[in-house]
């Protein structure tokens, strides 16, 4: 078993932390070789190329990479020595792009989104917009980080807001493998703390829902069957509810890719990943209605692009020069990494899509 | 030629039996999958069935599908090795029960 880093890849200096590097990897070896079908080959079949972005229904903003946890899966490469930080002036220009746009969800991520200075600010602005679904993706351990963020829990109430957690496993040893130690106890009690203030309750409109991705080198199972094991294990166990489980798949980039790489299961991992595509759930990628923003205000057809340093292929390219009819349309700028999101039922930010 | 019986990437031509024997390899295949459908025992349940099975019947393409299959399901390690000691005892069980016969042999040699 690799042990868990303390640090990002950009900290350690790591050639992964090079997006570059990366793509480098994605294209080499088995996919130069023939080995394996590339994306663009594979979509090609089913003649789903040049993928195409559709009406824009979707934000997401990457508020910054700054996080409390280093998890060894992490596509971001985010950690607490990560410096890059949204200002609140990207955030007003987010700010006016949201009240124009058609999109019915604001979805916030990160790292540890509340780690920005100015994420209440942020919060309560965006909450008077009064957009249908507004998602802060918080890792639930920052929650009780630090007692500046212990009452995040009424905080997201006050703002109606949906909040959407990751917990890898409802055991101990799996969850603090993936995440570090001491990860699992505090996110328990972070639940139970939503739960107190009526988040993931059956009858709330304060809606809680977990996201799972593997801990390891393997897909995730069936979405529905992961929901009611959880569900069962977590009220059985510790007396915490919640509403939805979104299962995601790992995608081969940053610190999963390096994981992937020095447990030698990257060739692996990719086999897996291309004897599972569905092209029935290429139809419904999330990157076909949603638009990224990274933290100082630049576009993206998906977060992982965002982190591998793939802009959109529009001339709106950044939030100060945003047109949505410019974005709709535009052709989506993949590669083999692309492939996480079109195996079994494929995966989103959202869960599963076919 | 390969130097030893077993090779991990032969797993994933697993589907290619099919092409020497197109009938009996898909009616195979399409009677494997519909074991493994949820039923009266749910998936999981057969999950780990199938991993103390592949013990067993000590067969290392099994082991690995049905370790992962398992980690996809959230099976848990205690769970697969609980699983693989129920294959175990079953397996030792039927080669001490054999030690009646044993018995009995001797007595109506020896008694």
């Amino acid at each position: 078993m690799t042990k868990l880093k303390t640090q990002s890849l950009q900290k350690r200096e790591s050639d992964l932390a090079q997006s570059n590097r990366q793509l480098e990897i994605l294209s080499n070896g088995i996919f130069q070789n023939g080995e394996l079908p590339t994306f663009k080959d594979k979509i090609s079949e089913t003649s789903q190329f040049p993928l195409k972005a559709k009406k824009l229904e979707i934000l997401q903003i990457n508020v910054g990479y700054m996080c409390n946890q280093v998890c060894e899966h992490c596509h971001v490469d985010a950690g607490p020595d990560r410096k890059e930080i949204m200002t609140r002036e990207t955030m007003q220009q987010c700010l006016d792009v949201i009240k124009n746009s058609g999109a019915h969800t604001l979805d916030l991520t990160g790292g540890a989104p509340e780690m920005n200075p100015d994420f209440r600010w942020f919060v309560e602005e965006a909450a008077k917009v009064g957009i249908k679904d507004f998602i802060v993706r918080s890792n639930l351990t920052i929650i009780r980080a630090n007692k500046k963020y212990y009452d995040l829990p009424e905080f997201f109430k006050k703002h109606n807001v949906h909040v959407v957690s990751s917990m890898p496993h409802w055991t101990r040893g799996k969850t603090d493998k993936q995440r570090g130690d001491g990860v699992f106890d505090k996110s328990i009690k972070a639940l139970q703390e939503l739960n107190a203030v009526g988040y993931g309750m059956p009858d709330s409109d304060l809606r809680l829902d977990l996201v799972y991705n593997p801990s390891g080198a393997f897909l995730p199972g069936d979405q529905m069957a992961m929901e009611k094991d959880f569900k069962k294990a977590l009220i059985e166990d510790f007396n915490i509810q919640f509403h939805n489980l979104f299962a995601i798949t790992n995608l081969p980039i940053a610190r999963f890719l390096d994981y992937l790489i020095a447990s030698e299961n990257y060739e692996d991992y990719m086999y897996q990943l291309v004897e599972a595509y569905n092209p029935t759930a290429v139809a419904n990628v999330m990157c076909t209605n949603t638009l990224s923003i990274s933290w100082d205000g630049f576009l993206f057809d998906c977060d992982f692009n965002q982190m591998l340093e793939l802009p959109v292929n529009s001339k709106s390219k950044h939030i100060s020069e945003f047109n949505e009819e410019l974005l709709e349309g535009r052709n989506i700028v993949i590669s083999q990494h692309c492939y996480g999101c079109t195996a079994g039922a494929g995966s989103s930010c959202q869960g599963v899509v076919a | 030629m390969q130097k030893t019986y077993y090779d991990p990437a032969d797993l994933r031509k697993f589907g290619k039996i099919t092409e020497w024997s197109e009938e009996l390899g898909n009616k195979f295949f399409e009677y494997y999958g519909k074991v493994f459908e949820e039923g009266a025992l749910t998936a999981r349940e057969k999950s780990l069935i199938a991993l103390a099975v592949s013990h067993t019947e000590q067969c290392p393409y099994c082991i690995d599908a049905y370790t992962k299959d398992g980690l996809q399901r959230g099976v848990t390690k205690e769970e697969m090795m609980e699983a693989i000691h129920v294959g175990a005892a079953i397996k030792s069980g039927a080669t001490l029960v054999h030690g009646v016969q044993m018995m009995n042999k001797v007595n109506k040699l020896d008694g």
